[in-house]
């Protein structure tokens, strides 16, 4: 058992846009920071060793897993969690692809998947199938068998394409 | 028109929560609750001897420790056997917390409540549990012959045996028909363990207010649970309210209750006046929930020159781990669902289900019915092979015809009555999935194997399910059903169900499920149950309400109540659209009323001279036998299960060099009678095909002979990722059940079954060896190739 | 699954990090990514009295490619140096490290100090005979800033065991060297894993020269998941300086094998194993021949 002090530290997060102080132990993990601490809990922990990727968040615009992060790392950075993806006009085109292609259950790893999507098509606006395998390939769904995912990151990308 | 939203593939309903973050999932509930973690046992098999917190107290946010001495009586006893069975003679559970004696990696030991699950978990790690060893029992093997036992009073580990038996049209029995067939075969298969593995683990959530206990849990049954809480805590059924929120997933795992959890983090909640919260974090998931499939099968088969089976008898042995909450209702479905659509000539099935030093067996989608399939389907392969004909033929030689449904199997099946099939057409399912893999003009080539694999579901099961319907003065549809959801889209499809019935648009049906406040009979969501259970009951329920709205308008509109309809939520003459009233108004009048909080309730009140009592001063405002309000119950009951059907064929291609193995096409079939939303039943058969293919080429638990899970996190429990899962196209038919109003059979746990027959026969088909086992690894089979 | 509680430290700058670090000991340990390390804290594997999180070093983030080689600062992603794409070799393995997500965490000097002997980069650096750097707090040290000194150590000592590096308690591991190819060089990686993304059942990394004729002059590998530490086999006489069309590829594979020390678990058997380190290095070395040619 370790001996180390648990010593709070004072945080800011720039969350959904809007700055968050808060304070939290050094050993804090982000997921819990955002769920227990700031309230957002959408999204979601399912493994704590970063293989399920349904707590992923993005960090200054990238996806990272936020059970492989402690908050205090994160202090001065930018962070969307699935809350902030709708925008003014309501859900975002990657959140509407997947209730029109049914690529949700339980709905337990879908934040993960959200975020993970809205960094790759961002990157990526029109991705191949196996571009999409690929980009989607570290998030486990237990309910989909991902084939109604796979075609709803399509039809994200189609929507994207329709509305810019 | 009336509203038919029945058989569309309607957009979910309970998406734009889910996709927004706004999911109320447990974790997601009380903010502030203390957090419970436990010291779990570190071996598979030892007794406590003794119990040292001292270094824990030390811990900032401790609140509390909790051995088994410190329950009460009534809490401490061992849990509830769920499903006792005759042929169950030694069915042993698990304390709360253990007592005296582990026997299982994982088995809770102590209990600690803290500020927050950091410091729980601080605490645990600071209690010393002095454990003397004992000998464990790992594996099927190991379990009937190493002579050492899990419970000291179960001699050979057998928990159960049970031998069903079914002779052939001419008397003779299994072993009698195989003895005279023309050609025998016998061979024995292995399945391993694995999960159902939901990306949300279990979790309790319990909140006391000095009278009334209010429960959540991520569980599959929440009016159960509810019953267990009441009856461990020594509470009138009154006083607790058990609530299954949003819940990650199930897939059957969380069908088991009362889960240790269940009765301790409620107990813990009235002791200490607090609100506590139980996580169940990944790794304990792992090592201290439930896993199923494991399985050793012996199989001897008769059978003619067409490849008819004229006898088959098989000996199972089934391994539930170190407790038996749930029974034997596994290994039950394994002897039965074996048949599949097949008639065969005499039946023999034994099964003993034994001990081990390892975490509970209990039902895992599919239930048994994957290792009775493969053991089954590998049969079939296996006739086809030693004939030398088509493998398809010799199913089909096999199969029960169209015409002789209801079909007797002669046996007993998991609900305790007989294995008779309502509907189904077999020949034609073989037909379609042939045409859509291409079976018939399939191209031989080197390292490329088709396979087959066919199956019959028992689905929707009793003993019942219920549905509360209610129509408001503000038009709205109200629907509650007991049974819970964990992804299947109830909010959905019974919206469907109920808009359908009452002809009224959907967006004003809501759907609760799982909420014993809002509906407090019911049984739980397992065996493929929901949609044909509660959608039953709302549909009954519904019919209900329709006819007293019928009633009460033909009234305010002085008309016949035959000659009335309801659509888009306005009941109307029919041929006359002038003469309508809003089911809004219907539902104002249905109930009398002294006080008018609004202009609409002012309709109902003594002097308006509208409500439906109201008209006659010489009747009572309630008429005798009636209720007020637009509200119906009513329940489904069934006198059997219903029994769906499908056959999927895949093409599977080998890596000469590697033994990599790829699934290149994969094709379903499927017939769970009338489709309430085809969308959602293709989502299902999705999702169980995934899980599948996990069960036949990834997943297992590995436990090594000390006991350890060796594999216990998902980098190691290979649950595939969207890299791993073939595109599956899908084919239906419909034949509709006859047993229930709305013909429909269960599609739930449907998409998992076959498939590890399905890989093993196109892999076998690839590679000309035997492939007996599954799962079945690239390490494996370059072992096989030898 | 949650951390055990231990003392954070965010230093500013290196000989802030590097002080800690001394003071820290055995008992301290550096975040940069944390991808492998924060799963370890999780399962309380790993339970360090001091947390270095480097992640405000900046000057670490940097990558340097010259004429000789790539310097990867320890604060490089794997993500970030994928895109910059410094180096051809680097670039075949980063795609087969993990996920897209954790990529863009991780670190590629993380990842060699982490030295897992499944893991593709300490296979890449071992190959290409790279080095790491390390530093260290000096007291009283004079001629050098900041009291700190450096030590480079070369592949071949950096990786002692299995999840076991030469980096001493208190150093910390500030860049990694990634030689250049000399002309007509080729790479190429192959891997086997049972689930994309995952840790290989067995991979090589292959490096081939070829000289003017086209024939094979030299030609290294680099085996992963089959020993415990990468496993670099010179492969330039097994191929006969022939060209690739008619190396005797048997004989390729031999050599490859007899070096290789496998283990079984429970994901593949030893001999599984040997028997695919021999069947990718063949495909490796092929392929870096072919990417050679151009």
């Amino acid at each position: 058992m370790s001996t180390g002090t648990d010593s709070s530290h004072e945080i800011t997060l720039g969350v959904n846009g809007t700055a968050r102080r808060v304070r939290v132990p050094g050993r804090r993990l982000l997921s819990d920071c955002l769920r227990h601490d700031l309230g957002l809990t959408g999204t979601h922990v399912g493994c704590e060793h970063g293989v399920c990727g349904c707590c992923t968040v993005l960090l200054d615009g990238r996806p990272v897993r936020s059970c492989l992060m402690l908050a205090v790392t994160a202090d001065g950075h930018e962070i969307t969690t699935v809350e902030g993806l709708a925008g003014p006009d309501g859900m975002s085109p990657v959140q509407r692809a997947f209730g029109e292609s049914h690529a949700l259950q339980c709905g337990f790893c879908t934040p993960g998947f959200l975020c993970t999507v809205t960094a790759l098509l961002e990157e990526n606006p029109a991705p191949t199938d196996e571009e999409v395998l690929e980009g989607i390939s570290g998030n486990l769904c237990r309910c989909t068998g991902y084939q109604n995912i796979v075609k709803a990151v399509h039809r994200a990308a189609e929507l994207r394409a329709e509305e810019s | 028109m009336t509203t038919r939203l029945f058989g569309e593939p309607v957009q979910r309903r309970e998406d734009p929560r889910l996709l927004t973050g706004q999911g109320r999932f447990l974790d997601d509930l009380g903010s502030g609750a203390l957090a419970a973690a436990f010291v779990r046992s570190p071996h598979a098999h030892a007794r406590i001897r003794d119990v040292d917190v001292t270094a824990a107290l030390d811990v900032d946010g401790l609140i509390a420790i909790y051995t088994w001495e410190d329950l009460p009586e009534r809490v401490g006893r061992p849990l509830p056997l769920l499903i006792p069975h005759p042929a169950l003679t030694h069915g042993r559970t698990a304390y709360p917390l253990a007592r005296e004696t582990v026997r299982h990696v994982g088995e809770p030991v102590v209990m600690v409540v803290a500020t927050d699950r950091y410091l729980a978990e601080d605490a645990c790690g600071l209690i010393e549990v002095d454990y003397e060893p004992l000998k464990p029992v790992v594996g099927l093997e190991d379990a009937v012959q190493s002579g050492h036992l899990v419970h000291e009073d179960v001699p050979g580990n057998i928990g159960a045996h049970l031998v069903q038996e079914v002779p052939s049209a001419s008397g003779l029995s299994a072993g009698e028909a195989i003895d005279a067939a023309p050609h025998t075969l016998s061979f024995r298969l292995d399945i391993e363990r694995s999960a159902s593995t939901p990306l949300e683990g279990r979790g309790v959530y319990a909140r006391w207010d000095g009278a009334d206990l209010r429960v959540y849990s991520s569980t599959q049954t929440s009016t159960s649970v509810r019953m267990a809480i009441a009856a461990a805590l020594g509470l009138p059924l009154t006083s607790v309210e058990v609530i299954a929120p949003d819940v990650g997933g199930g897939f059957g795992v969380k069908i088991v209750h009362p889960w240790p959890e269940e009765i301790l983090v409620p107990w813990a909640a009235m002791l200490l006046g607090r609100e506590i919260k139980w996580t169940e974090d990944r790794r304990e998931h792992f090592i201290s929930s439930a896993h199923e499939r494991g399985q050793v099968q012996h199989v001897r088969v008769g059978f003619d020159d067409d490849g008819r089976v004229l006898g088959m008898d098989v000996r199972i042995l089934h391994d539930h781990g170190a407790y038996t909450p749930y029974g034997i209702i596994v290994p039950i479905i394994t002897s039965t669902q074996l048949l599949g659509p097949y008639k065969l000539g005499a039946y023999r099935v034994e099964f003993s289900s034994v001990y081990t030093n390892t975490v509970q067996v209990t039902p895992y989608r599919g239930a048994g019915r994957p290792q009775g399939v493969f053991c089954m389907e590998r049969t079939m392969d296996k006739i086809a092979r030693h004939l030398g004909r088509d493998r398809t033929e010799v199913r089909a030689a096999n199969f029960i015809q169209p015409d002789e449904f209801p079909y007797d199997q002669r046996m007993t099946f998991q609900d305790g009555r007989p294995l008779i099939y309502d509907s189904g057409d077999y020949p034609e399912m073989l037909r379609l999935v042939k045409e859509l893999i291409g079976w018939d003009d399939f191209e031989r080539a080197p390292n490329r194997g088709i396979g087959i694999g066919c199956y019959v579901e028992g689905t929707g099961v009793g003993p019942y399910e219920g549905g509360h319907v209610q129509i408001t003065s503000d038009g709205r549809v109200h629907v509650s059903t007991g049974l819970t959801s964990q992804g299947q889209g109830h909010q959905t499809v019974f919206a469907q169900i109920a808009a359908t019935e009452l002809g009224v648009p959907i967006e004003r049906v809501s759907v609760v499920t799982g909420d014993t406040r809002r509906f407090g009979y019911a049984v739980g969501t397992f065996a493929s149950r929901a949609a044909v259970m509660s959608g039953n009951a709302i549909a009954l329920a519904c019919r209900k309400v329709r006819e007293k709205a019928l009633r009460i308008a033909a009234d305010a509109l002085e008309a016949n109540p035959a000659d009335l309809e309801i659509t888009e939520g306005i009941v109307h003459v029919v041929g006359d659209p002038k003469a309508a009233v809003p089911l809004s108004t219907v539902a104002v009048l249905a109930n009398p009323l002294r006080y008018a909080f609004d202009d609409e309730a002012a309709k109902a009140t003594q002097f308006s001279g509208q409500a439906s009592g109201g008209a006659s001063p010489d009747r009572p405002p309630v008429a005798e036998g009636d209720e007020p309000g637009l509200e119906g119950r009513d329940y489904y009951s069934p006198i059997r299960s219903t029994f769906a059907a499908g056959m999927h064929a895949a093409v599977v291609e080998t890596d000469p060099l590697t033994a990599e193995i790829k699934v290149l096409r994969y094709a379903v079939v499927h017939d769970c009678g009338k489709l309430i939303n085809p969308m959602i039943v293709e989502g299902q058969i999705h999702g169980g095909v995934a899980q599948g293919i996990g069960g036949a080429l990834y997943e297992r638990m590995v436990y090594d002979s000390h006991g350890q899970l060796v594999n216990a996190s998902f980098m190691d429990f290979l649950m595939p990722y969207a890299t791993e899962i073939p595109h599956v196209e899908t084919a239906h038919l419909e034949t509709p059940s006859p047993l229930n109003p709305l013909g429909i059979k269960g599609a739930g746990e449907a998409g998992v079954i076959p498939v590890s027959a399905v890989i093993a026969s196109a892999i076998e088909d690839a590679e000309g060896v035997d492939i007996d086992r599954m799962p079945i690894s690239p390490s494996e089979l370059f072992d096989l190739r030898g | 699954m949650k951390p055990p509680p231990f003392e954070y430290h965010a230093p500013r700058d290196l000989g802030e990090a590097l002080e800690i670090l001394a003071g820290a000991g055995p008992r301290g340990k550096v975040l940069a990514g944390g991808q492998s390390l924060i799963p370890m804290l999780n399962m309380r594997i790993a339970a360090p009295d001091h947390l270095v999180d480097i992640n405000r070093l900046g000057a670490l983030s940097s990558i340097d490619a010259g004429p000789g080689g790539v310097t990867v600062g320890a604060l490089a992603r794997h993500a970030e140096v994928e895109r910059a794409a410094p180096h051809p070799l680097m670039v075949q393995a980063l795609r087969l490290v993990a996920h897209p997500v954790i990529r863009n965490r991780g670190t590629v000097v993380g990842s060699l100090v982490h030295a897992d002997p499944a893991a593709e980069l300490p296979a890449v650096l071992a190959v290409l005979d790279g080095s790491v750097r390390l530093a260290r707090r000096a007291p009283g040290a004079s001629g050098l800033p900041d009291g700190v000194v450096t030590r480079d150590v070369p592949a071949g000592a950096f990786f002692t065991g299995p999840m076991e590096s030469a980096a001493e308690p208190g150093e910390l591991a500030v860049s990694a060297f990634f030689p250049a190819l000399p002309p007509r060089t080729g790479t190429a990686f192959r891997e086997i894993a049972r689930r994309h993304g995952d840790y290989a059942l067995a991979g090589v990394c292959a490096v081939v020269t070829l000289d003017e004729d086209l024939h094979i002059s030299a030609a290294r590998v680099g085996c992963v998941g089959v020993g415990p530490v990468p496993v670099v086999v010179d492969v330039t006489e097994a191929c006969e300086r022939r060209p690739a069309a008619t190396v005797p590829w048997q004989r390729v594979a031999g050599a490859v094998r007899e070096r290789a020390e496998p283990d079984g678990d429970v994901h593949a058997s030893a001999a599984y194993r040997l028997h695919l380190i021999g069947v990718l290095a063949e495909q490796a070395v092929k392929d870096a021949a072919r990417e050679a040619a151009g």
